[in-house]
């Protein structure tokens, strides 16, 4: 060997063989351990969601260096030198150090990938399961929804047949069912009869017994139920040679109003149902799926409600069918009642025409022949007819007022009248057939007592003069007391009659009369009968005791009319009686008695003599303006005189005159001293008359130097025939006038 | 020319002196007084009227060509003349009077001989005018018909 020659000497003796494969492998080796790095990176690279990124480094580090190992052995097998040792022995001791690292690293490693892997399985499981329940809530959705179509066409219409018919055709639809059919209840309640289906049009009337255990299984769950195909209630269609599809069944409630028939027997539960049958296509070898299941239980109950909302629809279009019928025929009695009054009235009327003549023949004729001379006897029967004559008369009068009263057609004539004029009549009336009887008759009027009111005059003496007519009537002696005042607060609410609250106002009052008499009395029981019309006291049937028992119930009419109360107050028989009513009157607004003499104020489109004979003087200095005031005040009915200097103006006047105009606005003329001068002649006041100024100044001067003179009043010229005769009626109502200015 | 068409020719003149200014509401007041007690009311007050101001206008001349105007009187006179004819509602004569009366206060001659020369006329153009209506009037009555308010 050479010594100079540093090269290593391999350890075996180089077998040829063996070191050919040796080569081979460790090249391939090298190789392979070359290229999977490169894999790695490249997939890594492509897949961007690894974690281990720097593991991956490691790795290849390693396998690199792993490589390089075996690619540098290569070398090895032959003779090489030192370099190639040393570096075989560095490649060799970094391989080392990267695989033990790697070893170490990858204790850690391992477990967390082996755990990821688990929750890889983890979650997949978890997706499926979200999957699957996804799946079922779209289902329910789907479910959902379809009730709500359903709902809503069920819902969209209130006639009964269409209601069921959509029902059928929707949930056939919805469900692709191959049939459903709807059994109802019959009338007796024993039987259910096919009454609606979705293929075939015209159902049989086919029925069924309601007893039957299937049926009842189904009617007694709220849920729906399978039922075999088999079964009477599902054997619709003819039985074809295929599997019959499943078949279900559920119950409709039919709440009470929807009853087809009205339900009148008792011993039916109160809770009726129909029976909806639904059968799935046959041959298909579909399920019923518990989704769908409940979708029939929704519409099973949506129907019962429809049913009920449409039953509700056609009671009340029947009611009120039922209503307007009645309506026609209260009309018609109505207008059939119209008409009897009208003819009741027309009769009476016509009766009361026709019976007065005759009446009044006989009552004139015979008192004219009680003017005549006559025996005793006649004159006895004479007076006979005439008294019966009066009576037939005023019991005609009294049952036409009383007919008219009744059926609410009288209206009170309403008007101002002296109150005390009233009475002063009815006391005039009185007196002659009281002072025969010996009767006395006293009117006390309240000092308070208004002497004009608002009222039914004529009603209201016929009123008085019944009450104290039958006061005479009924006494035999002794005195009679009328007395009449205003009804104060206190006394108006009348215990006897709670329901009469009368409420005095400002323009109203209530006028309480009372009469007393000393007469015959009323016993207790017959008070209440008094006013009823008919009714006499058969004790006090005497021949003296005329009347028909009519006047107290028309006065009672009547007094209700006026918003009053009247009633009798006795003590007993034989202790006299006390009529007493209260009437509601109004009260004129102005209760003067000069303004009721004549219009309350002169219109102003009264005739042209308002102020007639009025005598006025005028001063005016200017001829033409003298005339037009002249012919102003003639037009008004004044007499004028006319003068046109202030000397002739004092002189002319006098007392007599009750206005001078005076023009005013001429220079040099001194307005101010005439009526200085005027005020000195006549020193007391009502003698003097009015002086007013005309003028066309529009200054406050004028007015106030003419008021401080004493004028009373001023005027603005030009004056209108309206102006002239306001002016004038104020003038002599409040004797000054003094016009804006 | 017939009645309807007279009587429809006083309206629209009278109308016209309305709207012109000439008369105002003071003349339908003086037609308002006439009645049957009064029937010539109107032209009773209208011819008082005329002799009124014509000697009213001679005098305010005979004033005015004095030497010494003594204003006093004209102002006197004009106030008269303007109280007249706004009693008969001569609306343009009674402006030119106001007019009138404010330069006699100021004691100017030229204003009051050219307002007097206004007044002149003014008050023939209305005592034209009146005139011509009443005639239209007398027109009116004598064809039997009555006089349209």
């Amino acid at each position: 060997m050479d010594s100079s020659c540093n090269c290593i000497e391999p350890q075996w003796p180089p077998d040829d063989l063996l070191m050919k494969y040796q080569y081979i492998s460790d090249f391939f080796i090298a190789l392979a351990y070359f290229s999977i790095p490169l894999e790695l990176i490249y997939f890594v690279k492509k897949s961007a969601v690894f974690p281990y990124r720097w593991v991956i480094v490691q790795f290849g580090a390693f396998i690199v260096l792993c490589g390089t190992t075996h690619l540098i052995n290569l070398w090895t097998f032959t003779l090489h030198t030192r370099t190639v040792a040393m570096v075989m022995m560095t490649a060799k001791v970094f391989t080392a150090v990267v695989s033990c690292v790697t070893a170490l690293m990858l204790v850690h490693i391992i477990p967390d990938l082996l755990s990821v892997k688990t929750r890889e399985l983890f979650l997949k499981n978890k997706a499926a399961e979200l999957d699957r329940e996804m799946g079922l809530i779209r289902t329910q959705e789907e479910t959902g929804r379809h009730v709500r179509m359903l709902t809503h066409e069920i819902r969209s219409t209130l006639d009964r047949h269409t209601i069921l018919k959509t029902t059928l055709v929707e949930l056939g639809r919805t469900l692709a069912l191959e049939e459903c059919a709807l059994w109802m209840p019959t009338r007796t309640g024993l039987e259910l009869q096919l009454s609606y289906t979705l293929r075939q049009q015209n159902p049989v009337g086919y029925t069924v017994p309601i007893h039957l255990p299937v049926i009842n299984q189904v009617f007694s769950s709220s849920h729906a139920v399978k039922i075999s195909p088999n079964c009477p209630v599902a054997r619709i269609r003819p039985a074809g040679k295929y599997m019959p599809g499943e078949v279900v069944a559920a119950r409709v409630p039919l709440l009470h109003l929807s009853n087809f028939h009205i339900n009148d027997w008792p011993e039916l539960s109160t809770k009726r149902y129909a029976l909806m049958v639904l059968m799935l296509p046959s041959d298909s070898a579909r399920q019923w799926h518990v989704h769908e299941l409940e979708l029939v239980e929704v519409v099973a109950d949506q129907v019962a409600v429809a049913l009920s909302h449409a039953a509700i629809l056609e009671e009340s279009m029947r009611a009120r069918d039922l209503l307007m019928e009645q309506n026609v025929a209260l009309d018609l009695a109505r207008r059939e009642a119209e008409m009897a009054i009208r003819a009741r009235n027309d009769f009476l009327a016509v009766l009361n025409h026709e019976m007065r003549t005759p009446m009044h023949a006989i009552i004139a004729l015979s008192s004219l022949l009680q003017e005549t001379e006559l025996t005793p006897e006649q004159r006895l029967m004479v007076e006979t007819i005439l008294k019966s004559s009066n009576l037939l008369s005023t019991l005609i009068n009294d049952v036409l007022d009383l007919s008219r009263l009744e059926d609410g057609s009288l209206q009170l004539d309403l008007g101002t009248f002296n109150l005390y004029v009233v009475f002063r009549e009815v006391l005039n009336l009185i007196k002659p057939i009281a002072s025969v009887k010996k009767l006395h008759v006293s009117l006390n009027l309240a000092p308070d007592l208004p002497e004009y009111a608002i009222g039914d005059e004529m009603r209201l003496m016929q009123t008085i003069l019944n009450v104290v007519g039958n006061a005479v009537k009924f006494s035999k002696d002794g005195s009679i007391t009328i007395t009449a005042f205003v009804a104060k607060a206190e006394l108006l609410s009348d215990s006897r009659n709670p329901e009469f609250f009368p409420v005095p106002s400002d323009n109203h009052f209530y006028l309480r009369v009372q009469v007393k008499d000393s007469g015959i009395g009323i016993s207790p029981q017959d008070l209440p009968k008094l006013f009823t019309k008919f009714a006499q006291n058969q004790s006090t049937a005497t021949q003296n005791s005329g009347g028909s028992g009519l006047g107290l119930a028309i006065c009672k009419r009547f007094v209700n009319l006026m918003e009053g109360h009247i009633w009798i107050e006795s003590e007993g028989l034989g202790k006299g009686s006390t009529a007493i009513f209260m009437v509601k009157l109004g009260i004129p607004e102005r209760l003067n008695e000069s303004k009721l003499a004549f219009m309350p104020k002169v219109p102003p489109n009264h005739g042209p003599t308002a102020f007639p004979g009025l005598k006025v003087l005028v001063m005016d200095e200017n001829g033409v303006s003298r005339k037009v005031t002249k012919g102003l005040l003639v037009h008004l009915g004044c007499d004028v005189t006319m003068v046109s200097s202030s000397e002739e103006c004092l002189r002319v006047v006098s007392n007599e005159h009750k206005v001078v105009f005076m023009d005013f606005c001429t220079p040099g003329m001194d307005g101010y001293e005439i009526a200085i001068r005027m005020h000195e002649k006549f020193t007391k006041r009502h003698e003097r008359p009015i002086i007013v100024a005309l003028t066309g100044n529009t200054d406050k001067v004028t007015k106030e130097s003419c008021m401080r003179v004493g004028m009373d009043g001023v005027i603005l010229k030009p004056v209108s025939l309206d102006k002239m005769r306001s002016v004038l009626s104020d003038l002599l109502e409040h004797r000054v006038l003094f016009e804006a200015i | 020319m017939d009645l309807v068409q007279l009587q429809r020719q006083l309206v629209d003149y009278k109308t016209s002196l309305y709207n012109e200014g000439f008369l105002d509401e003071q003349f339908t007041q003086l037609q308002e007084l006439q009645d049957e007690n009064n029937p010539d009311f109107v032209v009773e007050v209208v011819s008082l009227f005329f002799e009124d101001s014509e000697r009213l206008l001679n005098e305010l001349t005979k004033a005015l060509e004095q030497q010494s105007v003594d204003f006093k009187r004209v102002d006197a006179h004009v106030h008269q003349l303007k109280g007249s004819s706004s009693s008969i509602g001569a609306q343009r004569v009674q402006k030119v009077c106001i007019a009138f009366r404010n330069y006699c206060e100021e004691q100017n001659i030229e204003g009051c001989v050219k307002c007097l020369q206004q007044v002149r006329h003014e008050y023939s153009l209305v005592k034209t005018k009146l005139e011509s209506m009443f005639q239209l009037q007398q027109q009116i009555l004598s064809a039997g018909g009555s006089i349209p308010m």
